[in-house]
């Protein structure tokens, strides 16, 4: 750890009582101004840490953010980040998503990649992405940055998760040798009014690339994917905002679609 | 408390074998507990493999809100397959073999590995599953007149009786679980319809909750184990000359005749 101790416990606090709380908070960096990437990503593994021994949920997987051009123009930054997977993260198409647990929330659509083995390296190709994947699913993520307004810098948002709040998985799984994971086009509708359309190509070109970026970046730190892991590779269009009692779904070209209502 | 849970479970094996049913065990003891029907369950589980029986697989009941309804409870129960229960796919059953056999179907899951609760997530079940079949569940009350509460057809083993098992398998990235259509036939006409998504919302959540469901009592989903995740419609009874099939749109058929 690069940070002093008692630093880094008050900011895993800050953000773990931000999100249990229901409630929004300054960015870190207004305080902390000199945090590193670095130092970002040991607050996440810390902020996990705590999260996973408070609620007794485990690790089930990674997600990727920043993966679209755009947004990462947006930020000012030419890689994407990560963030993890909790199993109490995990919602479902046929159980409403409590608007009351979240402070401002948005959602996106995304392909998972459900994880036949583990896989860890320095040198993954999409292509060695692709061979360890046992099956593509649809997904929705639901993004919830616990800052204001939804503004934040790199540090923040890492040290955060990567705004990361809950998840639901469509019911088509299919092998990902079995679809163009770079075509895949996408409508999202919410209250049945079209709010956003994209492909597949909008992350990075292909998620698959997306994940090896990722597995390389794990790599270099000595961790990687595990089998049976979900991977929410990244955002295919812009995420929209909702609203209690708001239905949202999303439809992909080939693999279904999933589907999220919030009371 | 251990005494008493063994007679009542000799007396629900007794019942299964002589084909009398039996007043309620809620009649008998009112004071009993979900906890304690799950004892003697496993008492008459104990029972059975005495007797040399082999466990091949679980059951999940009471997953749809109308038998939750009916039985006024908010959570499923389950019950052990054994391998005398099991019954080929187009094969004859004797129907007064039972004592009031009734007929659901469902979509069987053969794992490829242990699942281990608590903790277990429905995307760990579907990364655990080796494939998907069409089965026929027969169910029986060893309770005279199926005038059962929750404890008495937890005790009762989730009143399972036979399972009849399709011949064609499927991987579940050929299906979609909470989509796939089920339509149950007798002697070719219809009689009812479901799909996927009548057990729990997902046949792969019910099986989550029973992996987490077991940890309680120790027990684990086994590799090569048939878990049978909830109806997809109401039961329907049967009699002597019936011919049941059900048909799973991808998945194929499943039928049993009965005589």
């Amino acid at each position: 750890m690069t940070l002093l101790k008692d630093k880094e416990k008050s900011i895993i606090d800050y953000l773990y009582n931000a999100e249990r709380d229901v409630k929004e908070v300054i960015k870190v960096t207004d305080e902390y101004p000199t945090l590193t990437i670095k130092e970002a990503y040991e607050l996440q593994d810390g902020l996990l840490a705590r999260k996973r021994a408070e609620s007794g949920s485990k690790l089930i997987g990674v997600k990727l953010g920043l993966t679209s051009k755009a947004k990462q123009e947006m930020m000012g930054v030419n890689e994407a980040i990560y963030g993890y997977l909790h199993s109490d993260m995990l919602s479902f198409e046929w159980e409403a998503v409590a608007f009351s647990d979240l402070i401002h929330p948005k959602i996106e659509p995304e392909i998972a990649f459900l994880m036949a083995e583990d896989l860890q390296g320095i040198n993954i190709s999409a292509e060695d992405v692709i061979n360890a994947t046992k099956y593509v699913a649809p997904a929705l993520e639901i993004i919830d940055s616990r800052y204001k307004d939804f503004r934040f810098t790199l540090v923040d948002v890492v040290a955060d998760n990567c705004s990361s709040a809950k998840f639901l998985v469509g019911s088509n799984w299919v092998s990902p040798n079995s679809i163009d994971l770079s075509n895949i086009g996408m409508v999202m509708s919410k209250n049945g009014k079209v709010e956003q359309t994209g492909s597949s190509a909008a992350v990075l070109g292909n998620p698959a690339t997306a994940i090896a970026w990722a597995v390389n970046e794990l790599g270099a730190l000595g961790k990687g994917l595990k089998k049976g892991d979900i991977i929410l590779s990244g955002a295919m269009s812009e995420a929209i905002a909702f609203n209690r009692g708001d239905s949202v779904i999303a439809e992909f070209d080939g693999l279904g679609s999933v589907s999220m209502y919030s009371k | 408390m251990k005494g008493k849970n063994v007679q009542y479970a000799t007396e629900l094996l007794e019942a299964e074998k002589s084909r009398q049913g039996i007043i309620p065990l809620t009649e008998m003891d009112n004071s009993l507990t979900v906890e304690d029907a799950y004892q003697i369950q496993l008492e008459t589980v104990k029972l059975k493999i005495a007797q040399g029986k082999v466990i091949v697989g679980k059951k999940i009941g009471l997953t749809s809100v109308a038998m939750q309804k009916m039985l006024n409870v908010d959570e499923p129960d389950y019950g052990h397959l054994f391998d005398d229960m099991q019954i080929e796919n187009g094969a004859i059953v004797k129907v007064d073999s039972m004592i009031s056999p009734k007929v659901e179907a469902e979509i069987g899951f053969v794992l490829k590995e242990d699942l281990v609760g608590p903790n277990i997530t429905y995307i760990d079940v579907l990364m655990a599953t080796k494939y998907v079949v069409p089965t026929l569940e027969i169910i029986d009350s060893r309770v005279k007149d199926w005038k059962i509460k929750l404890v008495d057809t937890v005790a009762d083993n989730g009143s399972s009786a036979k399972v009849v098992v399709g011949s064609k398998t499927t991987t579940i990235d050929l299906v979609n679980l909470r989509t796939i259509s089920m339509v149950l036939f007798k002697n070719g006409e219809l009689q009812a319809t479901g799909a996927g998504a009548a057990a729990l919302g997902h046949p792969a959540y019910a099986i989550a909750w029973l992996a987490n469901k077991l940890a309680e009592f120790g027990i684990t989903l086994k590799k090569d184990e048939l878990i049978l995740p909830g109806a997809l419609s109401a039961a329907i009874s049967v009699s002597a000359g019936d011919t049941i099939e059900a048909k799973f749109g991808a998945l194929g058929s499943v039928t049993v005749h009965f005589e």
